[in-house]
């Protein structure tokens, strides 16, 4: 039965129109998001709204692509970069730069120069400490175990060493970690803008080089692509979008996974030509839509991640019933 | 034709395969030996997944340490022992991968058309819609074998192609193997572990043990019992039902 259900050949535009419709509805949770309850000054209000849209769709896209090609290249669907603890290394990284440059000298950086220095310093750590792992794509449980590891380690770190810096540079370091969906450094937003346009363009273009790479080494390889080479590419990709979601907007450790199971529930297709537009427009639609839904109904009391956080998890475990009866 | 000279290869202080130098011409090889014996290292070698630790290897030519990885994926496509596709994919896409080495992913009428030939010749077409996670082991085995032979490519390397077939379709498998060879000049190398079938339908048998290459020669020069003992390490007996010879090697 299964099999003669799961065997039904779907009609191959399907995914197409899937693309179509999830950018449709992400374009409307945005104009919903700009134009609702406009009072006072509309144009001041429209501004900063942009601004602030124009941050969270950065936010989504990243974090949306980010996964997508980490979950390809580790060859699963259940690990995501925030899991393997890439965005607490990032937050290493920052505190490092702190403790190393001074609480003054850090704050008195321009923060386009900051951010490519932490994100540089996380592309370097990446490479040292997942590409072994990558390689040969090890056993899932070891990574998932080592990435818990890592995350644990990188937290306790920026904890031991915000203990070690003085008062002042603790203040510039709080200051700097605890990024919210409320505003965004301008500046930043130009440069990640241009990043995350950049990855998610790179990623794009590689989509079929993608599909190969979700077969695994052996077949890749068979198939004439350089692995270490790609795996190695593909990483530091992964790198600079978190870094770039991480810097924007915190960590989220449940945006990326929540995403990528929608989409690809929706769109019943592993091509990278239909997940990674689908897996970023329902991005957009879960951030957006959560902020306006918190401008809205829940005043500002209610934090944007509580509501990611929630719908992640009624959507979650939607998915595990589906699976189960399914 | 594919040329080893001293290949040897060590894990730590585990010596697997030592000073292996042979030649391989078109038509269909079986690569034999008891377990342990680095048939499936010689594989991964010639394929290029294991870096070459001495010695060289050629295929076509083409030394396969250096040539560029799309140039030798138009010149040789691999199966490997138990391939696991993670990937959510239909068999027609998963077959269409084998296009990847011409076409960068963007397929043409020319891939198409390849695309159903393989789908017809490997007796997937029905199944041509479904997801592999669907298929039983054997069509999944048939469709991998499928997308390798998509590739178009002169020499196919087979690690033990007949896992998860039954006996229509191994012997279904090893007829079209020797005939694809023969008409299209191809170098197939297949392990295998049922001798029958590396008799009846190889053309060269080539055969390990503990890493060493015991013997490299026709079909019928190989399957006399002195030589299967010296593979194998017991004795067994070798009969003529009609024209060719069949080992009783489970007695």
């Amino acid at each position: 039965m299964a099999e003669a259900m799961a065997g039904t050949p779907a009609p191959p535009h399907r995914s197409r129109r899937m693309v179509v419709a999830t950018c449709a509805i992400a374009a409307a949770v945005c104009a919903l998001f700009l134009f609702t309850g406009l009072r006072g000054n509309i144009g001041f209000v429209l501004g900063l709204r942009l601004s602030q849209l124009i941050g969270l769709v950065q936010v989504a896209v990243s974090i949306a692509i980010s996964t997508v090609v980490f979950q390809t290249i580790t060859g699963n669907r259940i690990l995501s970069p925030s899991i393997m603890g890439l965005d607490a290394l990032y937050l290493f990284c920052q505190t490092a730069l702190v403790f190393a440059m001074g609480g003054f000298g850090y704050a008195t950086l321009p923060p386009s120069w900051k951010f490519f220095g932490e994100v540089a310093l996380m592309m370097a750590f990446s490479t040292v400490l997942f590409l072994p792992m990558l390689r040969r794509r090890t056993d899932m449980m070891l990574m998932i175990l080592t990435g818990f590891v890592l995350g644990f380690l990188f937290r306790s770190l920026s904890a031991l060493i915000a203990r070690l810096i003085d008062p002042n540079a603790f203040a510039v370091l709080q200051g700097a970690s605890f990024a919210s969906f409320q505003s965004f450094d301008d500046r930043l937003l130009v440069v990640g803008g241009v990043l995350t346009a950049c990855g998610t363009l790179f990623a794009w273009r590689v989509r079929h080089v993608l599909d190969v790479i979700a077969l695994g080494r052996d077949a890749a390889i068979g198939l004439g692509l350089d692995w270490n080479r790609w795996v190695t590419g593909l990483l530091l990709l992964v790198a600079a979008l978190v870094a770039t979601s991480t810097a924007l907007a915190g960590p989220l450790a449940f945006l990326g996974l929540l995403v990528v199971a929608l989409a690809e529930r929706l769109c019943a297709s592993q091509r990278h030509g239909i997940l990674l537009p689908v897996a970023a427009g329902v991005a957009i639609v879960v951030l957006v839509g959560a902020q306006t839904m918190a401008r809205m109904g829940f005043g500002s009391a209610v934090v944007v991640s509580v509501i990611v956080e929630f719908m992640g998890g009624f959507v979650f475990l939607a998915i595990l019933f589906a699976r189960r009866r399914g | 034709m594919i040329e080893v000279e001293g290949v040897s290869f060590h894990r730590g202080p585990a010596r697997i395969l030592m000073d292996i130098s042979l030649s391989i011409p078109t038509g269909v090889t079986a690569l034999i030996g008891p377990n342990g014996a680095g048939k499936s290292t010689l594989m991964a070698l010639m394929a290029r997944l294991l870096p070459l630790q001495s010695g060289s290897i050629r295929i076509a030519g083409k030394p396969v340490a250096t040539t560029p990885g799309p140039e030798m994926a138009r010149t040789v496509s691999i199966l490997r022992q138990d391939p696991n596709v993670s990937s959510r994919l239909r068999v027609r896409e998963l077959v269409g991968f084998g296009r990847f080495p011409h076409s960068r992913g963007r397929l043409n009428a020319e891939d198409n058309r390849l695309i159903d030939e393989a789908l017809e010749q490997f007796d997937l077409t029905a199944l041509a819609d479904r997801f592999t996670d669907t298929l039983s082991g054997g069509q999944r085995q048939r469709a991998m074998i499928a997308m390798a032979y998509c590739q178009g490519s002169d020499t196919m390397l087979l690690d033990e192609p007949l896992n998860n077939l039954d006996m229509f379709y191994a012997r279904d498998l090893m007829r079209k193997l020797h005939r694809v060879a023969e008409e299209q000049q191809k170098t197939i190398v297949v392990v295998l572990h049922d001798i029958n079938h590396a008799g009846t339908h190889a053309d060269r048998i080539v055969a390990l043990r503990d890493g060493r290459l015991v013997v490299n020669d026709r079909t019928a020069s190989v399957l006399v019992p002195q030589t299967l003992e010296a593979i194998f390490g017991y004795p067994m007996e070798v009969v003529t039902v009609g024209r060719s010879p069949v080992v009783l090697h489970h007695r």
